[in-house]
């Protein structure tokens, strides 16, 4: 079995990169679907008022629909997996016709005793940039694997 | 949308307005499609149940996701929320009023900018706090 030690050399690689073209039908979905109906991320004209001057994706399209936990492959030595966690930093508005490239990587890895046995916690750390490579959000999310 | 509140009006200890769910498996299964997380745990009970649970489960970014709408709901179109954190503490069921509440732990002015700080949380009927977490925002000021 992989030890904690070799997990934690993958500490910093960048496990996955992926491209999420932002469309409003997309940003309307992830509305839809936690039931938000804020005119902000629907109504057009309504947000045009606004000082974003327009539709923007609410903070739950990140949650929802974006790279923040990418395992790296075959490096988690048990069956069970367990979302423990997240954390978003929203730093600039994301809008449809934006390109957002998130780069996600190992962040730290550690052990712990649990009432199953032993317990490894998997920090992943992902950097969302738009496509004038301005950093847009920052997110981190915890998978237990166990 | 609310109207929209200042920084100015908020004082700590003050508790956000509770935003009711009601999750129905629909849902759960339009949150799949939305987010792409098609694990099985969410939406086939006899998969669910074969791994221990009672029945499907409410995704835990699901939950996160709905604290950023208690927070956008409250804050309105001048407010932002700047960053959001949870734990996937505890399991809640599709068909039960999970509730969405906040409290204002902090409020500060830094680098010219007004911050309330918050502790957030989902609620199953039980009242227990199923998804502990923070959120930071930043408040229009009145004084400008």
């Amino acid at each position: 079995m992989v030890s904690v030690d070799e997990l934690r050399g993958m500490i910093g690689k960048e496990a996955k990169v992926e491209v999420t073209q932002i469309e409003k039908g997309m940003i309307k979905k992830a509305a839809e679907a936690i039931g938000d109906p804020n005119p902000l991320w629907q109504d057009e004209k309504r947000a045009r008022k606004t000082k974003y001057g327009g539709i923007i994706a609410p903070p739950g399209l990140l949650i929802t629909a974006m790279m923040s936990g990418s395992r790296p492959e075959g490096s988690m030595p048990f069956q069970r997996l367990l979302a423990g966690g997240g954390e978003w930093e929203f730093l600039l508005p994301i809008r449809a016709g934006d390109v957002i490239t998130s780069t996600t990587a190992l962040a730290d890895v550690y052990e712990r005793e649990g009432k199953a046995g032993k317990m490894l916690f998997f920090i992943f750390e992902t950097i969302h940039k738009n496509q004038l490579d301005e950093v847009v959000a920052k997110s981190r999310s915890t998978l237990i694997n166990y | 949308m609310a109207k929209q509140i200042f920084y100015e009006d908020i004082e700590e200890g003050a508790e956000i307005p509770a935003l009711t769910k009601h999750i129905t498996r629909r849902q759960l299964v339009m949150w799949a499609g939305a987010s792409g997380d098609y694990y099985e745990l969410h939406y086939d009970k006899d998969f669910a149940q074969s791994t221990g649970v009672p029945d499907v489960l409410v995704h835990g970014r699901l939950k996160a996701a709905l604290l950023g709408q208690l927070i956008t709901d409250w804050i309105g179109e001048e407010g932002r929320l700047t960053k959001l954190s949870c734990s996937y503490r505890g399991m809640d069921l599709p068909g039960e009023d999970l509730l969405c509440k906040g409290k204002v732990t902090k409020k500060y002015v830094k680098d010219g900018e007004h911050y309330i700080e918050c502790e957030v949380w989902t609620q199953n009927p039980k009242g227990e706090r199923t998804t502990p977490g923070t959120a930071t925002i930043v408040l229009p000021s009145r004084g400008r």
